[in-house]
């Protein structure tokens, strides 16, 4: 029998196709296959259906291109063994399921509540005073930060223990952000309304998430998408990473007092940005990407105009840079500092750019490419360190190879199509698994649609949902003062966590 | 120390020197005019996700719920088109109503200024930013409202780490469920005299959150609100302007830039 459906990314497959596991197969299949370092789950989450729980793994094949999908029926009521008990990487999925349904897994170490919806089982359960972590000792002592932070963030709760100076462990509590987007999803029944919710999923990665939703909703319409229209949302990712990778490049320098580099990168991302609002009249891309069109097409004047921002901005940038990452003082504070082994990558599930700066290649613009990357023979740029230092380099190289693209995008511009077709409807009792490299890492929206082809569940995961255990393994035995520049070099989300 | 000053030279004159007057690059979705041209109001005011727009029967579009996100525009060019008027802030709720046949710069009403915010504020204001569920677009532009190009802190205006330290608090997102009770210690916090503005449409309406059993909005309902920048994200200049028009409202003189 088969233990699992192979699909592609952004493949539609009848729900009634996926094999349907008793449990103890379910668990076994699947840890075999994350067994593999080549395999990751990208996504694992429960459906209500009668009153019981379908639970739904999704295991990337990051060598074959496929994605591993398998169910297993169980009640609320089971106690089960679990999967984090024997690949942590599931513990932040198991929690999840046990927060929104209340199964009880058995051996997962601690199933602390996730996010604090509305919807939680256990309504005993509030944010105020949420558990932690604690060790008893006359040496140590606690430092609580959060949920509202020293500066323009968002909010999370950060709880260190230290012994001195030093980071002995960290515990990140999240949920303060929770806005229900999810079943929002759902409950709004026009495009216009879900694909401005995937908009709002995360600002920072307006193009990423939209770009994933507009890639789910067409594929499971069996829309195929125009090169004009594939080709404004690749540029549009290119972009984003570029914009967002020159912010972080400013945050790294403020957070070790370099002004320079915090003022030059703030100021380099500006004419980033800028060309969204040229492009579609937004600065964060809110606006441009829409399922089904290419609303702002991509003119040559357009063309011409983003050759000249990047004309300005490459000799400037690369001068800030390469001066920034000359200097030993710089060096000393971002080399060995917030450390990641591949080893741990592995372990906790890493995706994105903090596990390509720890050796470990998960890029879905090679492994499962969608929209143009299917022509770009992409390769994922790495770094061995897993430090500050690889996770700011990471950041320059890919600026560097992003700029590539856009400009051999710009180069090749399919012309416009003005053929629209008629909206079509979903397909009635599928499920899809749509993912995207965003700047920070791995993108996935799954969903579900009933017999009448209405959406019944919607689940996003954005890449904050894996690194954010990253960063608190990476500030062990650091410094409490090298917090913040741990913090920065990974930058992940907290709306697009909490949801 | 050679290689520093030539980067410094070569990145040129990066702030706007008129933040008041600047136009925006490319296609700005600022504040809309609606026109007389009958139409299908039936048809216009069913696009919008929010409810901005209401025809009853003349068509107005409340500056509060806008999304920005232009699809009235497109479907209805003749009867709505988005200026690059990137002054959107009012001090009341109902100056955030846009109405047809009015090509008007919103307005904030000095009559309505509490009289301690022109008296105390109007060379120095430390604001405390809380983010309550907001995605992160309006935090950033607030962040950039700082920044070398548009330079907000000329006009004696900044983000502070502490409320202690702060005259005022900036409120984005939703308000979350989860935010409202660090939200109301943070204002609690906050020395008086303090102020209140609520930056983009999440926060001034719940944007497209709104009916979300995940929010708690009850706290706007205690307090006076000093200042609403609408915005989805707010623009820096939008924010920088509406803030120097509260603070700066009943002083005589022109404000001095640079």
């Amino acid at each position: 029998m088969m233990k699992s459906i192979e699909i592609k990314n952004n493949q539609p497959v009848v729900l009634d196709d996926i094999p349907a596991l008793a449990y103890p197969d379910f668990l076994e299949y699947n840890l075999k296959l994350v067994t593999d370092p080549g395999s990751h789950c990208v996504n694992y989450f429960g459906q209500p259906v009668n009153g019981r729980i379908r639970l739904i793994c999704c295991i990337a094949s990051d060598t074959n291109g496929t994605i591993h999908v398998n169910t297993s029926m169980v009640d609320k009521s089971d106690k089960l063994p679990s999967l984090t008990r024997h690949h942590f990487s599931f513990h932040i999925f198991e929690r999840e399921i046990h927060e929104s349904f209340g199964l009880e897994f058995t051996d997962h170490p601690w199933l602390k509540p996730v996010r604090y919806p509305w919807y939680r089982t256990d309504q005993s359960q509030k944010i105020e005073n949420y558990p932690f972590y604690h060790i008893e000792s006359e040496e140590l002592h606690e430092v609580g930060v959060g949920p509202i932070h020293a500066g323009i963030i968002e909010p999370g709760h950060f709880r260190f223990i230290c012994n001195g100076e030093q980071i002995l462990h960290l515990e990140i509590q999240l949920g303060f952000q929770h806005r229900g987007i999810e079943k929002l999803m759902v409950e709004r029944k026009d495009l216009l309304s879900r694909t401005i919710l995937a908009e709002s999923i995360a600002g920072d990665t307006v193009v990423g998430h939209t770009s994933a939703f507009s890639n789910l909703w067409e594929s499971l319409c069996g829309f195929i998408p125009s090169p004009d229209l594939i080709h404004a949302r690749t540029l549009a990712l290119e972009w984003e990473r570029i914009a967002i990778h020159t912010g972080d490049l400013s945050a790294i320098a403020t957070d070790i007092a370099y002004q320079l580099g915090s003022s030059v990168f703030g100021r380099l991302r500006t004419p980033i940005i800028n060309a969204f609002q040229i492009w579609g009249g937004n600065r964060l891309a809110k606006g441009l990407i829409r399922p089904f069109r290419n609303r702002f097409p991509f003119s040559p004047n357009l063309r011409d105009t983003f050759n000249k921002i990047l004309d300005a901005y490459y000799p400037d940038y690369t001068e800030m840079f390469d001066r920034m990452i000359d200097l030993p003082s710089i060096l000393s504070r971002l080399e060995k500092t917030g450390v990641v082994t591949r080893e741990q990558s592995l372990q906790t599930g890493t995706v994105g750019i903090a596990a390509r700066s720890a050796n470990l290649e998960r890029d879905i613009r090679k492994s499962h490419p969608c929209l143009g990357y299917n022509d770009i023979s992409h390769s994922p740029l790495l770094m061995p360190q897993g430090d500050v230092y690889a996770r700011t380099r990471i950041r320059d190289s890919e600026i560097r190879q992003s700029i590539g693209y856009a400009r051999t995008l710009m180069e090749n511009m399919p012309r416009h199509s003005t053929g629209n077709q008629a909206i079509i409807q979903p397909a009635s009792n599928s499920f899809i698994v749509s993912l995207v490299e965003g700047w920070r890492g791995e993108i996935c929206h799954a969903a579900i649609t009933d017999n009448d082809g209405e959406l019944i569940l919607y689940k996003i995961k954005d890449p904050s949902m894996h690194n954010w255990t990253a960063l608190a393994l990476a500030v062990r035995n650091n410094e409490i003062s090298d917090f913040p520049i741990c913090n920065k070099s990974f930058n992940l989300s907290y709306c697009g966590f909490d949801l | 120390m050679i290689q520093e000053l030539k980067i410094l030279f070569h990145q040129g004159k990066q702030y706007i020197p008129d933040v008041t007057t600047v136009e925006v690059p490319g296609i700005f979705r600022g504040r809309p005019v609606i026109s007389t041209k009958p139409t299908d109001t039936v048809a216009l005011c069913a696009i919008c996700p929010t409810k901005a727009i209401q025809a009853n029967p003349a068509v107005s579009i409340d500056m509060g719920r806008c999304l920005f996100c232009g699809e009235c525009a497109d479907l209805f060019p003749d009867k709505i088109r988005f200026s690059k008027d990137y002054k959107l802030a009012s001090n009341s709720l109902e100056g955030l109503i846009v109405r047809e046949g009015t090509d008007q710069p919103l307005f904030i009403d000095p009559a309505k200024i509490r009289g301690e915010i022109t008296r105390l504020f109007n060379g120095s204001l430390k604001l405390r930013q809380v983010s309550a569920a907001g995605d992160n677009s309006c935090e950033w532009e607030m962040g950039a409202a700082g920044n070398v190009n548009f330079d907000m802190g000329r006009f004696g205006i900044e983000f502070v780490a502490s409320p202690r330290h702060a005259d005022g608090i900036v409120i984005t997102g939703p308000i979350s469920q989860n935010m409202a009770e660090p939200l109301q210690i943070c204002y609690d916090a906050t020395p008086s005299p303090k102020i209140i503005i609520l930056a983009g449409v999440d926060a001034i309406s719940g944007g497209i959150f709104e009916g979300s059993p995940a929010l708690n909005r009850t706290f706007l309902n205690k307090y006076k609100i000093d200042l609403y920048i609408p915005g989805n994200p707010v623009h820096p200049l939008s924010f920088i302007n509406g803030v120097l028009g509260l603070i700066r409202a009943g002083k005589k003189k022109q404000i001095r830039l640079v």
